[in-house]
């Protein structure tokens, strides 16, 4: 299938552009009936409110759940090989079938879930631009039905495929041996100060201490998005990036915030648009950072 | 722990993870609007800074006469988005559960009453900090208004 066909409306600029599709390039595959479990297009919704979906959803959509899926529920990690293939399975969802992933908050969650399908190395991956917000504003159609499965003894099973996180996932150690090097914190301002630790009656996330790793730039993830949830061009993008904060496509970068789940959308930016080769989602993030022993931090 | 919400809660518990998710939408669906005293006047609600997304609620105790305050009967009113139904159905048990009791059937439940749900393997810990942080609220108010 040719993901280049949805070119229209995505900037041709991009490094790859064939990682976002358009609301009307999805529409029209949907009325063409080449999409849901078993085609070669499954669509997944990947929300932080985890009864979004069930509101209501893209036809022939099925549910990714960030919480229920995507995590170990023992281990702080992702789901191993055997679980991941089992997800991949039941969805319908072949090592070859073309993913398209959209989500609410200007698809963060969407990115997040891309990232983790990028750990297990399923490339044919792409963001519906806008996400679930562009979906809704442009009219189009949701439904509270599930698309019909193929029979379980007629879905090809997924093949199991260990993760390779070392490309794109930094661990807390990665990071202390990173120091000095460029780090992104995508977090609001007042985190990144660690203001936002110290508002009385307001109970936090937990983390024992406020602030950001040292040397880290505050870029917040939404500047890298448009009102409408879609992701700004390439020029646009590059003016904040590199101009404004001085990043090089050459240099290893690593991005954070709290769990992982803004800085995977900064992660996409940056090395899916914006072309740098070695960018690592740090998702212990600053639930584990800002409680950490003995840690440096910076205010 | 007032019996409305005890049922509800044991109505959770009894569903399968799966179940659950569609009973807190059916709240979710059900949570009834502002009445008009408080859309024309947002400013008279307080918001839920825990959630994480916008939750605005007031709550009303009543002022009648002969009445020990603790007798006295409260009212709760939500706002969410329909885009947040998570924290709509949060918002529809607490309302379901807890409007039209007394201000001391109120203040009795206990603080950790969301965690009775069955609700924090579908929906995440962190989320439940966001009902516990409602219920939280609607106390201290009702705790404010019968001091009065």
């Amino acid at each position: 299938m040719d993901t280049n066909a949805h070119a229209d409306g995505i900037d041709a600029t991009y490094a790859h552009p064939e990682r976002l599709v358009t609301t009307a390039w999805l529409a029209d595959r949907i009325a063409a009936g080449e999409t849901g479990p078993g085609s070669d297009l499954v669509i997944l919704e990947s929300d932080e409110d985890v009864l979004l979906f069930e509101t209501g959803h893209i036809p022939t959509a099925q549910k990714l759940d960030w919480h229920q899926d995507l995590n170990d529920p023992l281990t702080r990690d992702y789901v191993d090989a055997e679980q991941f293939a089992r997800l991949m399975t039941e969805r319908g969802i072949g090592r070859e079938t073309q993913v398209v992933i959209y989500g609410d908050k200007s698809n963060w969650w969407a990115a997040y879930a891309l990232w983790v399908l990028t750990l297990f190395g399923h490339e044919k991956a792409a963001l519906l631009d806008g996400g679930r917000t562009k979906w809704v504003a442009e009219g189009r159609e949701m439904t509270r039905e599930l698309p019909a499965l193929p029979a379980a003894g007629a879905r090809a099973a997924y093949p199991v495929v260990e993760r390779d996180d070392a490309p794109i996932r930094a661990f807390k150690d990665d990071v202390l041996a990173h120091l000095g090097k460029p780090l992104v914190d995508v977090r609001s301002p007042g985190e990144f100060s660690g203001e936002l630790l110290h508002m009385p009656d307001y109970p936090q996330e937990g983390a024992v201490r406020g602030g950001h790793i040292p040397g880290a730039k505050s870029v917040p993830w939404a500047r890298a998005a448009n009102e409408d949830g879609t992701f700004k061009s390439r020029a646009e993008l590059e003016a904040i990036y590199l101009d404004e904060q001085g990043l090089t496509p050459e240099e290893e970068v690593i991005a954070y915030c709290r769990i992982g789940e803004r800085s995977s959308h900064t992660w996409f930016v940056l090395h899916h648009l914006l072309g740098f080769e070695r960018v690592r989602n740090y998702d212990g993030s600053w639930t584990e950072w800002g409680n950490a022993v003995r840690v440096p931090i910076e205010k | 722990m007032p019996t409305s919400l005890a049922e509800i809660a044991a109505d959770f518990r009894e569903v399968s993870a799966r179940d659950r998710l569609q009973l807190l939408l059916e709240f979710s669906d059900g949570l009834p609007d502002l009445p008009e005293r408080y859309a024309d006047a947002p400013e008279a609600l307080e918001q839920v800074h825990e959630c994480q997304s916008p939750l605005f609620l007031a709550v009303e105790v009543a002022q009648e006469p002969g009445v020990s305050p603790g007798d006295q009967r409260v009212r709760l009113f939500f706002s969410a988005p329909p885009e947040a139904p998570t924290t709509r159905g949060f918002a529809g048990i607490l309302h379901e559960g807890l409007d039209g009791l007394t201000a001391a059937e109120v203040l009795a439940t206990p603080a950790q009453a969301p965690m009775t749900f069955g609700l924090a393997e579908v929906v995440s810990p962190l989320r439940m900090r966001g009902m516990v942080a409602m219920l939280s609220r609607i106390k201290r108010q009702v705790a404010v208004q019968t001091a009065r």
